[in-house]
């Protein structure tokens, strides 16, 4: 994460003037616990990346690829949405994975 | 000074909408509330009948007006809207957002007691209410200074080292509702002296998409608040020098305060408003009577000039400082507060508070004199007292 600035070097009145810049600021670091997909129960429907509220569900040619662990805060709806027969995304805690 | 004015009657409400019709404002959004009202019922009638090219709207409340409001001038328009008592305190939330969005919004506060009971009459206690905001607040005495601070107060907004929006306040009724004496400065006079609006940013300008009003956590909010306690202090010189060219332009000197027989004065009265043009007639009564009194007329209540307050009164016998408005629970009113702590290790006179006028109770020059002579006779004991009040 970037250093901190002074009050004279941001904008004034809490503009932001980068556009998309959201995705320079890692709430990554946020998470308690990750998701974590096996492979080999992912049927790839995209349910989970539909429903994530942080674009944090990679996905290439219509197949799921991965997380966005930088930005993935851990939230848990992927690994809810997850169709049941499926079971393809558990939530492991971040301490026992790091 | 070869201006061209015109000497007209107006209420103080007429006073303040003539101004905003003068400068055109690009949107406006209205709710109406007493004793606002007439005011933007004059305001759009200047609309409606094609005066001015303001776009006009017309919203559900006054959260959606000052909401509406904001909107438009982070959209880069010139937007004003007005209000009095409940409908400030109903825009309560958003008033904050416009200081801290450093939009230079114009609004008259037609002033008028907080509920409940429910009053319609003049008190400050709704200006008074949401001096924490970060607003600039003027107060005005009579018509004319209704008029001539509308007109400043987008000059000083609009400054580059304020960008803050401005409350121009008016007693109700008392002030909103009296015909007096304008002189009118001509249109395109005002329009040269406020000058073409550039806004600071815009949300409408492709070229630079901006997001407006993000989300702060606990390692940039302090930052934020604190620019804006550096735009209101940079204020002052901004405002002495948009009075100073008001000047230029119509003859009518204005500061911080108006000082009324005050450089002899060992005895200070202070008030706000309307109140002034009854205290100056107490003040010439007490002077008949061989009494050094003198009014301290306060216009700018925020920025509170404390230095100048501090360095004006130091010197002085006794100072009343009255306050139309009450703080509970706190050590008197708030101009009392604020006088009192600008004069703490200046000054070891008593400085005593008298609160009266709430509601919208008059107070005549018999009164305000009984007040000198209070402070004349030493009787300064009660620090507090609630003036006029049945017991």
């Amino acid at each position: 994460m970037a250093e901190l600035k002074g009050w004279r070097d941001i904008p004034i009145g809490g503009l932001i003037l980068e556009p998309g810049c959201a995705e320079s600021y890692e709430t990554g670091s946020w998470r308690t616990f990750r998701p974590v997909r096996d492979e080999e129960k992912c049927i790839h429907c995209l349910r989970c990346w539909i429903f994530c509220p942080d674009s944090s569900i990679l996905v290439e040619d219509g197949k799921v690829v991965g997380f966005d662990y930088d930005h993935c805060k851990g939230c848990g709806i992927c690994a809810f949405e997850c169709p049941k027969k499926c079971t393809a995304i558990t939530m492991v805690l971040e301490s026992e994975v790091r | 000074m070869a201006v061209k004015f015109d000497r007209v009657a107006l209420t103080g409400n007429e006073a303040a909408a003539e101004a905003l019709r003068q400068v055109d404002p690009d949107v406006a959004a209205v709710y109406p509330i007493t004793p606002q009202t007439e005011l933007m019922h004059k305001f759009a009638q200047f609309v409606y009948d094609g005066d001015i090219q303001t776009e006009l709207v017309c919203v559900e409340s006054e959260h959606s007006a000052m909401s509406a409001t904001v909107g438009a001038a982070a959209a880069g328009a010139r937007a004003i809207t007005a209000t009095s008592a409940n409908g400030l305190a109903l825009m309560w939330e958003i008033v904050y957002i416009a200081a801290s969005l450093r939009l230079p919004i114009v609004m008259p506060v037609v002033n008028r007691a907080l509920s409940g009971p429910l009053n319609i009459h003049c008190d400050h206690s709704d200006s008074m209410g949401a001096r924490d905001a970060g607003w600039i607040q003027l107060f005005s005495e009579n018509a004319q200074e209704v008029y001539d601070n509308t007109i400043q107060a987008f000059r000083i907004g609009e400054h580059p080292d304020v960008l803050l929006p401005v409350m121009v306040t008016l007693d109700g009724f008392i002030l909103s509702h009296t015909t007096e004496v304008v002189d009118v400065t001509e249109d395109d006079a005002v329009k040269r002296f406020i000058g073409e609006y550039k806004p600071h940013y815009t949300l409408l300008d492709p070229e630079h998409p901006i997001t407006v009003g993000p989300l702060d956590l606990q390692d940039y909010y302090m930052e934020h608040k604190r620019q804006q306690a550096e735009a209101i202090d940079n204020s002052p010189k901004v405002i002495e020098q948009v009075a100073k060219e008001f000047a230029e332009l119509t003859g009518r000197q204005y500061g911080f305060f108006e000082d009324y027989m005050l450089d002899d004065a060992d005895y200070v009265l202070i008030c706000l408003g309307s109140t002034g043009g009854t205290a100056k007639s107490a003040v010439d009564s007490l002077r008949d009577d061989g009494h050094k009194a003198g009014l301290l007329k306060l216009r700018v209540f925020r920025p509170f000039p404390v230095e100048l307050i501090a360095n004006t009164l130091k010197d002085r016998k006794a100072v009343a400082v009255m306050d139309k408005s009450a703080t509970f629970g706190g050590l008197g009113g708030p101009v009392f507060n604020e006088v009192r702590s600008a004069l703490y290790g200046k000054s070891t006179a008593p400085i005593v508070n008298y609160i009266y006028g709430l509601g919208g109770r008059g107070i005549n020059t018999t009164q305000i004199c009984s007040i000198g002579m209070d402070i004349i006779e030493g009787r300064t004991d009660t620090l507090v007292r609630y003036f006029g009040v049945r017991e």
